[in-house]
Formats: C-alpha cells, structure tokens, sequence
C-alpha cells in the first residue's frame, strides 16, 4: 500500500490553528483571521498537490492508506489514525478547503469588530479539521470521530452570539436533534463491526456482499438515519433552518458546503452496504431524499427570511443528493455535492454580506432594489440563482441533470417526476427571493445605508461566481470528467444515450426556466400583487401550512419534546423531590424528633451526671456480682 | 501485737468511699466536690494497699505511688480550672456553670 503522503499535513494544518488560536487567541488579537486562513489556504494548496499526484498515476492506483499512529489495540483488534487518499476523500478535500479557505476570509472583514474574533477562527479552523478528518479517515471509528466533531463545531459555532437566547436555543436544537440521529449511526457501526469484525472502509465495502441482506438492510438504515440528522432530511431536518441564528459565514461553511453533505459522502462512501441489501436501502434513500427535497422546497417558497430561504433550499438540494445516491448514480450524487457548495456559499455569502450593510436585516420584505445599491453582491447571486435553477450553461444545470437522468435511466420515473417538480419550484422559490431582495426600487430598512460588499467579502463572493458559472465543467462529457474520475471509488455510472441525452436536459431546462418565469410573473411587474393574491386563495391550506413550516415543529413539540419534558419533571419533581429526598429527609426528620425527647436528659448539672455515673457503676458492678455468686 | 484484720480497713475503705460519693452528689461548691473527690480517691488507695498487704505483693503499693502522682496532677488542673470558673463567674457553685444542657 502506498503512503498518503501529504494527507496528515491537510488535517494537521487546520488543527494547530485551531490549538494556536483557542489557547493564545487573545495576544494574538487581529492577526487570528490571517492565521486560521493561511491554515486552511496551505491545507488547500497541499490538496491541490495531492490531487495533482494523484493525477499522474494510473486510476488503479489511485488508492493510498498512511497510518500515522495507532488509536485503539485492544488484543487482537487494532485501529489507527489511519487516512486514506483516494479519488472520493481527495475531491472532498478540495471542496472543504476550497470553499473554506474562501469563507475564512470573507470571515475577516464578516467578523471585523467581533469581540470573541479570535474565538471564531479558532472554531473555524477547528470545524476544518474534523471535516477533514471526517473525509480522509479510513476507518468507521475515525469518520465517527471527526462525524461528532463537526457536529459540536457546529453547535459551538451556531451558538457563537449565545448573548442571544434564540441563538443559544438553536445551538442546543441542532446539537440534540443531531444526537438523534448520531446514536443511530453508531448502532450501525456496532452491526458493521459485528458482521464483518473490522472498521476499515476499504474492507467493509469489500466484503458488504457476504453479510447477507437482512444485516445490511439493518446497519444501511441505521447508517442513513445518522445521515438524515448530519445532512438535515426527513424526518431530522428541523434543526437546519434554526441553526440560521449563527454567524452568515458559518452558515455557508458548516450549514451549506461542508457538514450537512458528511451524510451524503458517508452513503456515498459505503454504497456496497447499501447495495447489499438488495435495494430495500437504496429504495429509502432514494425516497426520503425525493421527499426532503419537495418538502423543503415548499417550505423555502413560502419563507420570508433570506437565511431561511437558504437553509431550506440546502435541505432540499441535498434530498437531492439522497435521491441521486438512491439510484445508484453517487458520482452524479458528489458532482451536484461540489457544485452546491459553489453556488449555495454564495448566496450564504452573499445574503451575509446583505446583513451586514443593512444591520443584520434578514426579512426580505423590509428591502428591494439593491442591485442598484450593491451589484458585486447582486451579480454574484444572480449567478448563484441560476446556477441553482439548473440554467445552461451554470454549474448546477449539469448536476442537477445528471441526477435527474440517472433517476430516469434506473427506471424510477416518480423519483424523476418528484426532483423535475421539485426544480421548478426550486427556480420558483430563488426567483421570488432574488426579485424581492435585488430588483424594483431601492429600499432599505430605517436607519441603513446600503453600499456595496467590502473587498474582502467581494473577494470571497467573485471566485464562488466564476466556479457557480462554469463549476460545470468538471463534469463535461468528453472531457477529463469528475465521474469518470471517481469511477474506480464509486462505480460505473450509466449516462443517457440516444435521443435521451438532449430530452432529459431540456425537460430539466424547461422546468427550471418554467419556474424563474412563474417567479417573475408573481413578483415583477405590473399586477404582480394581484396574480400573487390569486394564487394564495387558490392554494389555500397549503401555503398556510407551508408558512407554518407544515406544522412540524409543534408535532415534534407535542410528540416528543412535550412528553419528553413531562417524563423529566416526573423525575425531578416526584421521583427525586418526593421518593429520594423523602427518604433522605423523612430519616432527618425522624432522628430531629427524637432527638427533641431525649435532649432533656442533658441537664447541664454535674450532679445529674454524677447520678448516672455511679448507678451505671452499681448496676455494672451488680451484674458482674451475680455472676461470680452464681458462678 | 496483734494482726488487725483486713476486712476492718477494707470496711473502712468502703465507707470513706461512700462518704465520698454522697458529699460529691449532694454538695455544690466545687472546692468542696473535689476535696470529696480526694476522699474516694484515698479510699482506694486504702483498698490497694490492704490487698497488697494480704497477699504479699508489692504492685497495689506501687499502685498507690501512680495514684497519688496522678491525683497530683490532678489537683493542679483542676484547681486552675476551678479557679478560672470562679475568677469568671464570681462563684464556685457548680449549678452555676450549666451551659453544656439541651
């Protein structure tokens, strides 16, 4: 097996900057954001170089494990710190330290002024690390290891302006919805372990065939479980659109590009376990991703914070992904992972670089027209709307494509219909958010003035355009492309042939272009308000109940939280305040009354004592007489 | 000369140490409780050396020495103590120092 070579540097780097900055943060003061940046950027470039070595093998060789020190050896078991480079792990590093190093030092100028700035970093770089350790980690133990760190980078990071009850709450939402699903993929380890008596990835997929259907029917569910939590899809992804009271940067980072697709690359990378179910896993997948990714757009289209818009908008893209991964096509399911995370950090960035000039304003319907006022901003998110409605020639038209006809080619044509709706509205929902926000007349919130984004941010929001425009590329037909680069990892993907190869695109096209216009229509123009009007009485129920996000977070309310809290005021309350400290205080209070009775016997009087002395003395001696005389 | 019997100072013993226990009980000034003390004290004393007389062993007389050296001791500490309650209360009436009650 070959040396990894430069993998321990890419997790290492990140995490001495995490280390410098959490302990000497303080004297280090303005040059933090410097540091964790130039952390992340070497971690980048070092990808860059691993990716380019990679390159130059051949594809079979493309496969290397380093161990760097041992974990665990408990008698014959043995686990290390070991990483594996190959083609999936590399392309992951270069999305999360790519995009990251770009969101770092939007965070420069983002969090300029923070009086816990160089707290932030710290995390930042922190989060880095985990994810990083998340991707190139060979064994289950390791991706579990950076798989929890992420996740309380995450609630650290949510709760970073934790001043903020909302802040605090949302924190604490994210990290317990998370254990949900956490416990659950750990319990998929422990069958993965138990069936085939190893953790290393590599060995896993290898022999996924032999445990039989009913074993990994059992441990892919639970698997996925703990991806619906990580990666925010039903029946776990209510705490995404709360974790929106973080910072705007760590939304686009964790909450968009990074964490949440942990879930998708963790399928992705056990597929053989999932196919060795004999589909029962995939089908779920599949299903739960086409069902998250229609509900979620529903809710983004009738959601009136920009932050919010977003979130579900990622919920959805990543359903998504789930379904890309359900039929089979996890090339297409990474490609649409590396495009996502183009254009939904830009328009993360984006909407913060919004926030900031207008003092943390997020309701859409407080601004209009700041194209006028911002075009940096406006132009990059126009490239980032596009992209994401799947227009030609932008990155996500390919991805999303891809998905789709893998979605077709399979067979599983109500998949195909599911994700085509779900492109319009997904169009739908971005024209609404980019016609409010960026176009009509001028307008901004009392008291702020809307100029255009710092250098800094424009030059984290500029290159995060170009890639939304032509990110695409990577995945050209006839070229060097992702999916035939990550075939060796992945597995042969089926592509359309024939008169599908232009049908498929062009229904994709029609229905993203369909939905930019119906958003056009609602929402510019004259008589926009009318048609607008219309719509809602004819919707009905259903806009109703997509504003109050279908009811679901009360349901979990009632269901679990409320008698989750009764169950726990019945511990506190009757089980310990009234069963243990009954005991505890009844024996008390039993000793304090008698003791009240027999304190009289202390008189104070030497005499009394006297008294005593000599009858116990006479009745010693008596009994001790008696003895001898009867002796 | 005649042998006096043992039983005579053993009685004797016996009732110097009753005395002593009644005075101890009864009377209230402090002074007067530990010279009664002294009483019972010396009344074993007495018991000591009666039996070590009747068999002949030295080790009830050299009890008696531990005895008398200890109740010297004694008598300095609790003298001082005494002493130091009457300087304070004004009094050696032990009735008087009851605060140790319920």
């Amino acid at each position: 097996m070959r040396e990894a070579g430069l993998a321990p540097f890419i997790v290492g780097l990140p995490l001495l900057g995490a280390v410098v900055l959490l302990v000497f943060g303080r004297r280090i003061g303005r040059a933090s954001g410097l540091i964790a940046s130039g952390a992340i950027g070497l971690a980048f470039v070092l990808g860059v170089i691993t990716f380019a070595r990679l390159l130059g093998l051949p594809a079979e060789e493309r496969e290397a494990t380093q161990r760097v020190f041992d974990f665990i050896t408990v008698g014959d078991f043995s686990t290390g710190v070991s990483l594996l480079v190959d083609q999936l792990s590399v392309v992951m590093v270069l999305v999360v330290t790519g995009v990251g190093t770009l969101i770092h030092i939007y965070s420069i100028s983002y969090m300029a002024g923070d009086p816990r700035y160089s707290r932030f970093f710290g995390y930042l770089n922190l989060f880095a690390a985990f994810m990083l350790l998340l991707v190139l980690g060979d064994n289950l133990l390791l991706l579990y290891v950076g798989w929890e760190g992420v996740g309380l980078c995450s609630y650290l990071l949510i709760g970073f302006w934790f001043e903020r009850p909302i802040a605090a709450t949302a924190a604490k939402k994210a990290f317990l919805v998370n254990r949900v699903g956490d416990f659950a993929f750990m319990i998929g380890i422990f069958v993965l372990f138990v069936s085939l008596g190893t953790l290393d990835l590599l060995a896993i997929n290898a022999n996924a065939a032999a445990m039989g259907a009913g074993l990994s029917t059992a441990a892919g569910l639970l698997l996925f479980l703990g991806a619906t939590g990580k990666s925010a899809q039903i029946p776990l992804y209510v705490w995404l659109p709360d974790a929106m009271e973080g910072p705007t940067p760590v939304s686009a980072l964790i909450h968009a590009a990074t964490m949440v697709t942990a879930g998708v690359y963790m399928v992705a990378r056990l597929s053989p376990v999932f196919e060795a179910s004999g589909g029962a896993a995939l089908t779920v997948v599949g299903y739960v991703g086409a069902l998250t990714a229609l509900w979620a757009a529903l809710m983004a289209s009738a959601e009136y914070d920009i932050k919010r818009v977003l979130a579900y908008s990622t919920i959805s893209q990543l359903g998504y992904m789930f379904l890309a991964l359900g039929v089979g096509a996890y090339s297409a399911a990474i490609f649409h992972l590396v495009t996502h995370a183009f254009f939904k950090a830009l328009m993360f960035l984006g909407a913060g670089a919004i926030m900031h000039v207008l003092g943390g304003e997020v309701d859409m319907r407080r601004m209009s027209g700041l194209r006028r006022a911002m075009p940096i901003v406006a132009y990059t998110f126009a490239a980032g709307v596009l992209a994401i409605s799947g227009i030609i020639p932008f990155a996500g038209f390919f991805s999303k494509d891809a998905i789709l006809a893998s979605a077709w080619i399979e067979g599983n044509f109500l998949l195909w219909g599911i994700g085509t709706v779900t492109a319009l509205l997904t169009a739908f929902y971005m024209a609404r958010l980019y016609i409010r926000v960026f176009e009509g007349r001028l307008e901004t919130p009392e008291g702020t003035h809307a100029h255009d984004a710092p250098a800094l941010m424009a030059a984290a929001l500029i290159p995060l355009g170009v890639l939304s425009v032509i990110g695409g590329v990577i995945n050209l037909p006839g070229l060097v492309t992702l999916e035939h680069f990550l075939e060796p990892a992945l597995g042969e993907s089926e592509v359309p042939t024939g008169v599908l190869t232009f049908l498929l695109p062009g229904l994709a096209l029609v229905a993203g272009a369909a939905g930019l216009f119906i958003g056009r229509r609602l929402y510019m123009g004259e008589g926009a308000e009318a048609r607008r009007a219309r719509l809602v009485a004819a919707g009905g129920p259903l806009v109703e109940a997509a504003r109050n996000k279908f009811y679901v977070d009360r349901i979990y309310a009632a269901t679990i939280v409320a008698p989750g809290r009764a169950l726990a005021s019945f511990c506190a309350d009757v089980l310990d305040g009234r069963g243990i400290e009954g005991v505890v205080n009844g024996t008390a209070t039993f000793i304090g009354r008698s003791s009240q009775s027999l304190r009289h016997l202390q008189t104070g009087y030497v005499r009394t004592y006297g008294v005593t002395f000599l009858f116990g003395v006479v009745l010693v001696f008596g009994f001790l007489l008696t003895r001898v005389v009867l002796a | 000369m005649t042998e006096v019997a043992p039983s005579y100072f053993l009685v004797l013993a016996a009732l110097l140490f009753s005395i002593g226990v009644v005075g101890a009980l009864t009377r209230r000034n402090a002074i007067v409780i530990f010279m009664f003390i002294e009483l019972m004290l010396n009344a074993v004393n007495l018991v000591f050396v009666t039996f070590s007389r009747m068999w002949g062993n030295l080790d009830g007389q050299v009890l008696v020495f531990f005895v008398l050296v200890v109740a010297a001791a004694e008598a300095v500490v609790g003298l001082a103590i005494i002493l130091l309650i009457t300087r304070r209360r004004e009094s050696a009436n032990v009735d008087d120092a009851h605060l140790l009650r319920w």
